[in-house]
């Protein structure tokens, strides 16, 4: 494979990489949590996905809408049901709930859906299909990809900066007191951040799925740690951080794939992420914690 | 009065005394044939879990910092081990203990390697590092094909890993854990996790103790991974991947934050919780999950909390209780 091609590869799961990272940014942003069941809920909707185009018989609209539907409700569940009764307990307790969800996700579809493979029909949801561009052939699933998630993270952008319910998910990861005193529903907005956090999941799982076409209950979990990776590398908590860890890491592994050091990729990302918190303990684009006695 | 208090050595008498009872009961009744082969298997899995678990509990409960790579140095201390069984440089019994100490040592080194960066960090980024450094381990062990045969397997591992063997293992890091607990040392470290300024400003090193705390951690997780070498007879990586890490983790927050009682009984429980519920095996990590979010919800520090087992003080208890009851009556009497 040309060294081309593995840019483009890995300007593609930098895309997906990104787009999960930034539900685990939006997340910790807001109430300082390590939401472990993220990648768990990129499995799910890969389940979604699958399910919606081959039971359903779903055209590949409706399937996308159905499966970024899906996982946004079940992280308002999982967000009313564990996080909001420990919304004051000690910061452990909250991170042993997140890893204990992300336990029973993978149980629960290894229940019900067994650990085996399934194929994942991705020329149902994307054309297939490649264009010529200088005499190198670009499948049309890496350029939607691309395209695709960055008009997610730019939608998610302008919600951020120019909404009013932007403007209260910032007050509230800046100041969760003054912000309920400015009479902003604390409670609310964290479940909104939850559901757009979500949303960009979905979105995720099916651009993921697309590029792994085999879903398995644990395919979330490795997804889950590299974009957990990706969101602190950039700055976990700054969303433009984020976007920009996303892209290094998706980059970062396509060049160590391409230097034939495929066996090395998953110890090269964590090494990069321990430079990275020796040197900028907040990541690149992180805002420093201050310690108050 | 003054109240009855039993005196140091008499308190490690009693110890020595109920430890020694226990292990020989527990060898009689595995050398008996009254337990079957999967009852066997267990117990000595029980074994090196609660090592696992109470090494963890040590950095989670006393020191208070979240790591999730304990995986890794019982990877180390695994390979480490194995490998030094394998050569068989010493003979017979030298050998076996030469391996569990070889296996500590190459495990607690790892510890202060990754400690003195990683404890320079907090909270969630402490967690995030250490996670980072056991999947690093998991792939180091992956691709270094010629010393580990990478994901083929270490075979051939002799199997040393009996009852007494595991067991005694298990006295002393309970022990060792123990009396580093009740010492100056402990406190030190019970303080950090207090508050980490105050201790400082109080004149304590805590890079020393936190470093300190990690590599005598580490050293316990090592003795396990190599037990679990010497039981199982092969390894590969992927042994002891983060859900491993997160297994162990889950133990000691079900047994409770700083109990080491806690852990011990959550490691028996859950790790002879699928011979006892056989037909339920496919719901079993779903009832622990579940299990562990609900305990988290509503005794967010775990069942036992930081209460701790101690013979000597129920005894103290009963005595002082008589002694109070004796004189309350005569005081009645009296009147």
């Amino acid at each position: 494979m040309s060294f081309a091609l593995h840019l483009i590869n890995g300007l593609q799961m930098g895309s997906i990489y990104a787009l999960v990272a930034l539900g685990y940014t939006m997340v910790y942003g807001i109430i300082k949590l390590l939401n472990f069941a993220h990648g768990d809920i990129i499995m799910v909707g890969g389940y979604i996905a699958l399910f919606s185009l081959t039971l359903g018989r779903m055209p590949a609209l409706l399937a996308a809408l159905v499966t970024v539907a899906g996982c946004t409700l079940l992280a308002v569940i999982i967000e009313k049901l564990a996080y909001t009764p420990l919304r004051f307990a000690p910061r452990l307790s909250l991170l042993i709930t997140a890893i204990g969800i992300s336990i029973l996700l993978q149980n629960l579809a290894q229940f019900f859906f067994t650990a085996n493979d399934r194929g994942f029909p991705g020329h149902l949801l994307f054309p297939t299909g490649s264009v010529s561009i200088g005499g190198l052939s670009i499948a049309y699933t890496s350029i939607i990809t691309v395209a695709l998630s960055i008009a997610s993270m730019a939608a998610l952008h302008l919600l951020v900066k120019s909404t009013k319910l932007g403007k209260a998910m910032r007050a509230v990861s800046e100041d969760q007191g003054a912000a309920q005193l400015m009479g902003i529903n604390v409670n609310h907005i964290i479940t909104f951040t939850f559901a757009v956090g979500a949303a960009l999941a979905g979105v995720g799982a099916l651009l993921y799925s697309v590029r792994f076409p085999l879903i398995a209950p644990t395919i979330g979990a490795m997804l889950g740690l590299k974009a957990f990776v990706a969101a602190v590398f950039g700055g976990i908590g700054s969303i433009p951080g984020t976007m920009v860890g996303g892209y290094a890491i998706g980059l970062l592994e396509a060049l160590v794939t391409a230097a034939g050091l495929s066996g090395w990729v998953d110890g090269v990302v964590f090494l990069l992420l321990i430079i990275v918190l020796m040197v900028r303990p907040t990541g690149l684009m992180g805002r420093p914690i201050m310690e108050k006695v | 009065m003054k109240r009855f208090t039993l005196s140091m050595p008499v308190r490690y008498i009693i110890n020595t005394v109920l430890i020694i009872t226990l292990l020989l009961v527990g060898n009689q009744i595995m050398g008996s044939g009254i337990l079957g082969r999967a009852q066997t298997a267990i117990i000595i899995q029980v074994g090196f879990f609660i090592i696992l678990a109470v090494s963890l509990n040590m950095v989670t409960g006393y020191l208070g910092q979240l790591p999730l790579g304990h995986a890794g140095f019982m990877a180390v201390g695994a390979y480490a081990g194995a490998l030094f069984w394998r050569a068989a440089v010493l003979p017979g019994m030298a050998s076996v203990v030469g391996g569990l100490i070889v296996a500590g040592v190459a495990a607690a080194i790892t510890g202060v390697i990754i400690g003195i960066p990683a404890l320079r960090l907090r909270g969630d980024y402490l967690a995030i590092i250490t996670l980072g450094f056991g999947e690093i381990i998991r792939v180091v062990l992956n691709n270094l094909d010629t010393i580990t045969y990478g994901a083929r397997g270490l075979r051939n591992i002799p199997r040393y890993s009996s009852f007494m063997l595991v067991y005694i293992c298990v006295i002393v890091a309970c022990g060792a854990i123990h009396m580093i607990m009740k010492s100056r040392h402990g406190r030190a470290i019970l303080s950090i996790r207090e508050n980490e300024i105050a201790a400082e400003s109080c004149g304590i090193n805590t890079t020393y103790y936190k470093v300190l705390t990690f590599a005598v951690s580490a050293f316990f997780a090592g003795v396990a991974g190599a037990l679990f070498a010497g039981n199982i007879g092969i390894l590969v990586p992927a042994n002891f991947d983060f859900m491993t890490s997160i297994n162990i983790l889950m133990i000691v927050v079900l047994g409770g934050l700083g109990s080491m009682m806690g852990s011990v009984i959550a490691a028996s429980v859950l790790t002879s919780l699928p011979l006892v519920l056989q037909p339920l095996n496919e719901y079993r990590m779903i009832i622990f999950s579940l299990m562990l979010i609900v305990v988290m919800i509503f005794k967010p520090s775990g069942l036992m909390g930081n209460y701790d087992f101690s013979m000597s003080r129920i005894i103290e208890k009963v005595v002082n209780r008589l002694r109070t009851g004796k004189t309350a009556g005569k005081l009645k009497s009296g009147k």
